[in-house]
């Protein structure tokens, strides 16, 4: 076993396998642990280009990309955009309930989905449904299947992106005149002044 | 050499990082991170599968929870830009309003 291991950090494809997987765990784990928002958001930017890693190792050189431009890109830019709503350099003050029964659950389910992908399947029957053609790049060849067996799927998936769009501006856009990072408070008492001002003109 | 299971394994890693995840947090922003982290392991998988069994299926799946994905955050935040201008915090013991 550790032999095993010794012997595929020496090849190429084993030695970026064991970096991205011990970074991205790490970046992960971070971000799930941290106490600050900003901390955990840069820790999930890093893991999420790290992630792009196993895909171009694993041959889906178009999904890599998608997956920088959208997750990194997009996802991650609309994260750090929703985090000027918010107060993010605060430290986050939550009561943890009991975290021993979390990490007894989440262990045991890493237990489980451990030992359930790690037990030998029987894959002799399976057969490619839409097999990878020789001598065409990924990206063409991603295209050629998309568009012909995945075209109804891919429409509808450009309708939802459209509606998440049009929900996000709605719910986003409501009453944007006034801030919502500034104490209610102070404001009620700026306006109670003003009043009391008025009043006496 | 690296075979599907050592990918499988990260990938069942990861997602088990995310459900702690979600399991622990109590804030709403940490909660979508942590499904994001849950989604992420579930592209690692399907691009894997993709690999070692010479199909194009699993990598359209992969684009395809990108797409939710990308969705979900558009969505997600709008709602929480709401509540927090509604209750001035994003905790969710402090949202929790109906009590039996």
């Amino acid at each position: 076993m550790f032999e095993n291991f010794i012997t595929s950090l020496m090849t190429v494809e084993g030695f970026a396998f064991y970096l991205f997987s011990f970074l991205t765990i790490g970046l992960f784990s971070v971000t799930v642990m941290s106490k600050n928002i900003l901390y955990s958001m840069t820790s999930l930017a890093a893991a999420m280009v790290l992630v792009s890693g196993f895909f171009f190792l694993l041959g889906a050189d178009f999904l890599g990309v998608i997956q920088i431009i959208v997750y990194v890109g997009a996802v991650i830019a609309l994260y750090a955009f929703a985090m000027m709503f918010f107060d993010a350099t605060r430290d986050i003050k939550e009561k943890n309930t009991n975290s021993f029964v979390v990490f007894l659950l989440g262990g045991m389910s890493a237990l489980v989905l451990v030992l359930m992908f790690a037990a030998p399947i029987h894959s002799n029957d399976i057969q490619a449904l839409y097999p990878m053609t020789e001598g065409v790049g990924n990206a063409q060849d991603v295209g050629m299947v998309l568009f012909t067996k995945y075209l109804v799927p891919f429409e509808v998936a450009a309708v939802m992106l459209l509606v998440a769009m049009i929900a996000g501006i709605i719910l986003a856009g409501k009453k944007m005149n006034h801030s919502i990072t500034e104490n209610m408070e102070i404001d009620n008492d700026a306006k109670d002044e003003i009043m009391i001002q008025k009043d006496k003109e | 050499m690296i075979g599907l299971s050592h990918y499988l394994i990260v990938s069942a890693i990861i997602f088990s990082i995310g459900l702690i995840g979600v399991l622990r947090r109590r804030n709403l922003l940490m909660l979508f991170f942590a499904t994001e982290i849950m989604l992420n392991a579930v592209n690692i998988a399907f691009a894997a599968i993709s690999h070692y069994y010479n199909d194009l299926t699993g990598q359209m799946f992969a684009f395809f929870i990108i797409a939710i994905a990308a969705s979900e955050v558009a969505v997600g935040l709008g709602i929480l830009i709401v509540l927090y201008k509604k209750h001035g915090s994003l905790d969710l013991d402090d949202l929790a309003s109906m009590r039996g």
